[in-house]
C-alpha cells in the first residue's frame, strides 16, 4: 500500500463531503455551537480537535492486536484522555488566552463522539497509516463545518473577523447592528442545519430513504 | 491485566512528562494573568488591550504595592517576614499551620488562611484604592477573584474573576465586561457598617438608586447567590472588614461604620 495512493486519498478527502462527521453522521455537534462565536477559538478548537483524533486514532491501531475485547472502549478511553490533558497542557503554556476562552471545552474533547467513534469504529481495524489519515480527515470534515459555522458567526454575530473590526458597531458609531442569534447557541444551530441542507441538496445520496 | 497495567503506565508518564516540562511556562502565565486581571479591575490596562508581558509588569510595579496583612487583625505583615511579592495565599491554605477551619459560612470556604494579599493602588505616595482578594463556591467551582474599594474602604471600583469553572455562557458571564460595568460605584457597607452589598434578581437602577445591588446573572442563580455570599464573607469580620476599619481610622474616611 502506497502512503499516499488512491485509498490514502479517499480516505482524507471523504470526510470532507460525502461522509462528514457532522454533516451526515451527526457527531460532534456541541463544540460545534459552543466554540464558534469567534474565528480564532474556532481554529485552534479545530486543530486541537484533528491532532487529538489523529494521534489517537494512530495510538489504538498500533495497537489493535493486542487489546483484550472486553476493556477496548476503556483502553481507547485512557489514550484520548491522555492525548486531550497533554493537549490542554500544551495550549496553557503556549496560547493561554485562548485556552481560557475555550475554557472546559479542549476537556470535553474526550467527550466528542467523533474521537472515540474513529477511534472504535476505524481504527480498530484498520493498519497505523491509514488510521492517522482517518483522524485527519474526519478532523478535517469538522474543521470545515466549524470554520463555516464560525465565520459566519462572527461577521453577524459581532462585525468582525479574527477579532478586527471591519463593520463598524452602531454602539460605537458605525452602522452594523450585530445580529443577537448569532451570538447564541441556537444560532449556530440554524447554520448547521443549512449546511446539512446545502450538502445534501448538492449530493442527494446523502438522504436517508423515507 | 498486564497490557491494562502497561497501558496505564505508558499514558501516565506521556502526561507527567508533559506538565512537569511546561509547569514553569504555565505558572508564569497565570501569574502574568494575574497581574493582568488586577491591572484591569483597577483601570490601568483596558479589557483586551494588546500590550507586551514586560509591559504588563513594568504598570504593575509602577502603579501597586502589594502588601500582606495578618486577616484576623488587620495589621500588615513586615515585609521581612513575608514578602508580598512571592506570598501565595492559595498555599497557606493547604498548610494546617498557616490556616484555620472557617466558622459556617454561606460561600462555603472551608478554611480561611491566617494572611492575605492586599493590593494598594498608588497615585504617588498616596493610596488611592484598595484590591482585596475573594473567593467562594459558584455552582460547578470556586470562584477566585479581586473587589476593588475606593479609599473610602466603602464605593466598590469594580470585581474580577480570575478563575472559575462555571459553566460559559451562564455563570461564566462574571466575565462579562457589560455585567462587570455594573459594580463600579456600589457600596460594600451599609449605614450601620455591616456588608450590604448583594447580588439580586430583577431590575435594579444604577448605583445612586440601587448602592447595595447588582442585577443578577440570567440562568445562573446559583453563581449569582455564590458572588452576593462570597462577598458577604470576605466583606464581613472574618475577612477584611477588620483590615479596612483600620485602614479607614488611618487614613480618615468620612463613611460611617
Amino acid at each position: 500500500m502506497s502512503a499516499f495512493g488512491k485509498a490514502e486519498r479517499h480516505i482524507l478527502i471523504d470526510p470532507l463531503f460525502n461522509d462528514n462527521p457532522i454533516a451526515l453522521q451527526v457527531l460532534g455537534i456541541c463544540s460545534a455551537l459552543a466554540v464558534t462565536t469567534t474565528m480564532d477559538t474556532t481554529v485552534v478548537m479545530c486543530i486541537a480537535l484533528t491532532a487529538v483524533t489523529a494521534l489517537s486514532s494512530a495510538s489504538v491501531s498500533a495497537i489493535r492486536l493486542y487489546i483484550p475485547h472486553s476493556i477496548r472502549i476503556i483502553v481507547q478511553m485512557t489514550i484520548i484522555a491522555s492525548l486531550v490533558i497533554v493537549v490542554d497542557q500544551i495550549l496553557q503554556a503556549f496560547l493561554f488566552n485562548i485556552s481560557t476562552q475555550l475554557s472546559v471545552f479542549v476537556g470535553l474533547i474526550i467527550t466528542n463522539c467523533i474521537v472515540m467513534g474513529r477511534a472504535e469504529g476505524y481504527a480498530m481495524q484498520n493498519p497505523v497509516w491509514p488510521s492517522f489519515l482517518d483522524g485527519i480527515g474526519n478532523g478535517a470534515g469538522y474543521s470545515l463545518i466549524l470554520l463555516g459555522t464560525g465565520f459566519i458567526r462572527e461577521i453577524l454575530g459581532s462585525g468582525a473577523l479574527f477579532k478586527h473590526q471591519f463593520m463598524s458597531l452602531a454602539s460605537e458609531g458605525g452602522w452594523y447592528v450585530p445580529n443577537g442569534l448569532m451570538v447564541l447557541s441556537p444560532g449556530a444551530f440554524f447554520i448547521i442545519g443549512f449546511f446539512i441542507w446545502g450538502l445534501r441538496t448538492w449530493k442527494p445520496e446523502q438522504v436517508e430513504a423515507e | 491485566m498486564v497490557f491494562a497495567l502497561i497501558t496505564c503506565v505508558i499514558c501516565s508518564a506521556f502526561i507527567c512528562i508533559a506538565a512537569v516540562s511546561l509547569k514553569t511556562r504555565i505558572a508564569d502565565n497565570r501569574l502574568l494573568d494575574k497581574q493582568k486581571k488586577v491591572l484591569i479591575v483597577t483601570g490601568l490596562m483596558e479589557e483586551g488591550e494588546d500590550i507586551s508581558p514586560e509591559e504588563v509588569t513594568k504598570r504593575f510595579e509602577t502603579n501597586i504595592v502589594a502588601r500582606v496583612i495578618d486577616l484576623e487583625t488587620g495589621e500588615y505583615v513586615p515585609e521581612d517576614e513575608i514578602d508580598p511579592h512571592t506570598f501565595d495565599q492559595q498555599s497557606e491554605l493547604s498548610d494546617p499551620a498557616l490556616s484555620r477551619k472557617a466558622p459556617p459560612n454561606t460561600a462555603q470556604v472551608s478554611r480561611l488562611p491566617l494572611h492575605a494579599q492586599v493590593y494598594h493602588v498608588m497615585d504617588g505616595d498616596k493610596i488611592k484604592k484598595i484590591v482585596i482578594p475573594v473567593e467562594g463556591k459558584g455552582l460547578w467551582s470556586t470562584l477566585y477573584g479581586f473587589l476593588v474599594l475606593e479609599d473610602d474602604t466603602n464605593t466598590i471600583g469594580g470585581i474580577t474573576f480570575y478563575k472559575h469553572g462555571e459553566t460559559p455562557g451562564l455563570g461564566g458571564e462574571v466575565d462579562n465586561p457589560k455585567w462587570k460595568a455594573k459594580w463600579p460605584g456600589r457600596k460594600a457597607y451599609d449605614e450601620s457598617g455591616e456588608p450590604a452589598i448583594r447580588v439580586v434578581k430583577g431590575a435594579v437602577g444604577p448605583p445612586s438608586e440601587d448602592p447595595y445591588k447588582v442585577d443578577a446573572l440570567s440562568g445562573a442563580t446559583i453563581t449569582s447567590n455564590g458572588v452576593s455570599h462570597l462577598l458577604a464573607l470576605w466583606l464581613g469580620e472574618e475577612g477584611f472588614k477588620p483590615y479596612l476599619d483600620k485602614f479607614r481610622s488611618e487614613h480618615g474616611g468620612t463613611e460611617a461604620g
